[in-house]
């Protein structure tokens, strides 16, 4: 694994910190009506999408769940556009008719944002296959949450990707519960990382709130999948902080359990290793920390004054 | 005694088989299930086995002979002291050479036998580039699909058997030994994984054509179709487009009942964001195929199992394409309008013929050939200009594709029509087994006939 540089844990922090404030600002326009429908927050996630964006290759593809905010934030993409989407406006990534869970930047390589569980899994498979066929030495990471992990499809397209060594990272992030049902309670079995061994695929469980266990584990596995070897499953260990979607008051769970999982934030984790590390003084931090809420503050008020989309719009891009 | 050893039928829409290799000579000893014979299939070669015992008297046919029929004695077993019972016939007669529809289309139903026939329509016949040689709808499809192959890299097929097998209904034949293994894959059996897999593919900008083995599976798959190949460009903002074709056999067989036996055609034309196409003959196949793969957006392709065999001739020319979205005037008329598409064409020409013939009408038949988008202008005009209408199709009646015309037939030119709309439907109900409620299952020419009567006020 190569050696992380002080730079990129500065990276790891600032994108971590901007998913987050991100999120809360998110959560903010949904109650006052801003945003609509469904909405998933990434609040806890942060380290699983970071700690594999140090890894990759911006030729690379990636295709995941409706809980996208924080992946289109890791891919790089422009916060402003991401919440004008979210608040469905003619700026917003999709130009207002995706929404929260519809996004995509093809010019980015990012194929969405997939509002149906497990959908995205066999599509990322052929966006895999599509990497090959035409002789590129790219991968597709594929995210699947754990609920999806009880979903036909998957094992469909897992097969296939075994069977034709298509260069598919599958990332499972196991946050513990699809929507409000947790894992032991749907998952016969519940090593997730272990079910692609029928097919031959090699699997690994990870640390999630930990961005240098993601990291280590999906270097390792990059690699193994970009020389040719197939595809390649990490499990990682996460759990949400918020609710499944907005309207979950998340009833399932105890107090204690999410306070516990809040002991060992991603984020903190990282911040307490740059100042162990010296690698940035407290009031460096304190700069980045004002600079992320001012971008964000600023992405939210480009997403509610930028217009709504034309009516016109609504009979574009049906066909092309 | 002696026995005769029958041309078996070795699969549903099976009436003739070819003589591949006798595996038996005269003089053998045969006893039940030695292998006696390859008949080659609509579909397959097959081994035949011996389902009674004695001596080979005699062999009927050479090897390699071909169009043998169903339930054609081809040997005779039996005791060799007997004198043989069984007069040796005549050779059937090789392809039949008129303008008629291929044997495939005849069913076991005697009375069923004429109703399709094949005559061409006056627009094939103006074409300039037309071939000489008639092929079948399966051959028809299967060099469009190489044609465009060979123009382009990033047109691939996959599906079940569409490779080794060389497809389950041989459209894919000679794919896999042209292009090769990576660009004419066989799947597993899982429809809503390829089918996903697919439509990634094509969100990357390959162009696959994916073959159902018949678009009854492809109910397994049609989260991926709707969710996933039709409403990503509007979702994506018009960035993500989905260059797919999605193609198989569509409705019914013969005898393969209500699971089989299905047809989608209204299904998938509800879906914005897909185009429908429902090719009637091996013509109009190739213009729209051309057309289906070299569009940006994902196509449903009906085909028709039962067209497969089908001849007639094709534009040879590797450019030639039928626009989408274009309704053919097959036959022009004025005193009323069929409109339908797929294999009911054929049965409405026959009903054409025959309302002629009986009642001294003069039908036009309007082929839409694209379902989704519909050519209403082409509908709209002839409805004016005959003042009634019929709508034939294979589609369960109700919200048909025939609902749709009807709808826009009197929201647009009310005034024009001499009589209510009235369309021709298959039964209600799931498709059942037994060959007599199968028939009565399906439009059938008589059903045409009658509604053209009614419109006209024919008692």
């Amino acid at each position: 694994m190569k050696k992380l540089q002080k730079a990129d844990y500065i990276k790891m922090y600032s994108y971590m910190l901007k998913i987050r404030r991100f999120e809360e600002r998110a959560a903010q326009l949904y109650g006052m009506g801003k945003i609509g429908g469904f909405c998933h927050l990434y609040i806890g996630q942060e380290a699983v999408v970071v700690g594999i964006l140090m890894t990759i290759d911006k030729n690379d593809s990636v295709v995941t769940t409706y809980r996208d905010h924080g992946h289109m934030i890791a891919r790089g993409l422009d916060p402003k556009r991401i919440m004008a989407e979210l608040t469905g406006r003619e700026d917003g990534y999709s130009a207002g008719k995706g929404g929260s869970m519809h996004m995509f930047s093809k010019e980015n390589n990012f194929y969405g944002g997939h509002g149906i569980v497990g959908a995205q899994v066999p599509i990322g498979t052929g966006i895999a296959f599509t990497h090959k066929y035409n002789g590129e030495k790219n991968i597709c990471r594929t995210y699947i949450g754990d609920g999806a992990m009880n979903n036909g499809q998957v094992f469909e397209a897992f097969n296939l990707a075994a069977l034709w060594k298509l260069p598919v990272l599958y990332i499972i992030e196991n946050n513990k519960y699809g929507m409000g049902t947790s894992v032991d309670r749907a998952a016969a079995g519940l090593d997730l990382y272990k079910r692609g061994e029928a097919f031959g695929i090699p699997g690994e469980k990870v640390d999630g709130m930990n961005v240098f266990s993601v990291i280590e584990a999906a270097d390792k596995a990059g690699k193994y999948v970009r020389e040719g070897n197939g595809p390649y499953i990490i499990e990682v260990q996460t759990y949400r902080y918020r609710g499944h979607s907005m309207s979950d008051p998340a009833k399932y769970r105890t107090k204690e359990e999410l306070d516990n999982y809040k002991q060992t934030d991603p984020i903190e984790i990282v911040k307490a290793e740059i100042l162990k590390k010296k690698i940035a003084t407290n009031d460096e931090i304190e700069k980045i920390n004002k600079d992320t809420l001012e971008e964000i503050k600023n992405a939210a008020e480009f997403a509610t004054n930028s217009p709504f989309p034309k009516d016109s719009e609504l009979y574009t891009d049906v066909y092309l | 005694m002696s026995t005769e050893i029958l041309m078996p039928a070795l699969s549903p829409t099976m009436t003739e088989g070819n003589l591949s290799k006798w595996l038996i000579k005269k003089g053998d000893t045969v006893k039940a299930g030695d292998l006696i014979a390859e008949i080659e299939t609509d579909k397959a070669t097959m081994e035949v086995e011996a389902v009674d015992e004695g001596v080979v008297l005699d062999l009927l046919f050479k090897e390699g002979e071909a169009n043998i029929p169903v339930n054609k004695a081809i040997a005779i077993i039996g005791d060799p002291n007997e004198k043989i019972e069984v007069k040796k016939e005549a050779p059937v007669e090789k392809v039949i050479e008129e303008k008629k529809i291929e044997k495939n289309i005849e069913t076991k139903i005697e009375n069923k036998k004429d109703d399709i026939i094949d005559t061409p329509s006056p627009k094939i016949e103006e074409d300039t580039n037309l071939s000489s040689v008639e092929i079948t709808m399966r051959q028809a499809l299967r060099d469009t699909m190489a044609e465009e192959m060979r123009k382009d890299n990033k047109v691939f097929i996959l599906g079940e058997e569409v490779a080794e097998y060389q497809g389950a209904y041989k459209v894919t034949q000679g794919l896999l030994q042209e292009f090769g293994k990576e660009r004419v894959l066989d799947t597993p059996i899982s429809e809503h994984g390829f089918t996903g897999l697919a439509v990634g593919t094509a969100f990357k900008g390959l162009r696959p054509i994916l073959e159902f083995m018949t678009f009854n599976f492809s109910m397994q798959a049609i989260d991926q179709i709707i969710n996933s190949a039709a409403k990503t460009l509007y979702m994506s903002g018009g960035q993500i487009n989905c260059p797919i074709v999605f193609r198989g056999p569509n409705g019914a067989a013969a005898q393969v009942a209500a699971q089989h036996s299905q047809d989608f055609s209204s299904w998938y034309s509800q879906v914005p964001g897909l185009k429908v196409i429902t090719p009637s003959t091996p013509y109009n196949a190739k213009g729209l195929l051309r057309s289906a793969i070299s569009d940006p957006n994902p196509v449903i392709f009906l085909e028709n199992e039962i067209l497969y065999g089908l001849k007639g001739p094709v534009n040879n020319d590797v450019n030639f394409s039928i626009p989408i979205g274009k309704a053919n005037i097959e036959k022009e008329g004025k005193d009323l309008t069929i409109v339908t598409y797929s294999i009911m064409l054929q049965k409405s020409k026959e009903a054409a013929l025959r309302l002629k013939e009986e009642y001294n009408l003069d039908i036009e038949i309007i082929d839409l050939q694209t379902l989704r988008p519909l050519d209403t202008e082409t509908i709209l005009n002839s409805v004016k200009k005959t003042n009634r209408l019929i709508t034939v199709e294979e589609s369960w009646p109700f919200g048909s594709v025939g609902s749709e015309i009807a709808n826009i037939v009197q929201r647009n030119v009310f005034d024009y029509l001499d009589s209510p709309v009235i369309k021709v439907n298959s039964a209600d109900v799931p498709m059942p087994y037994s060959l007599s409620l199968e028939k009565l299952y399906l439009p059938q020419v008589e059903d045409i006939i009658n509604a053209a009567k009614k419109v006209s006020y024919i008692k």
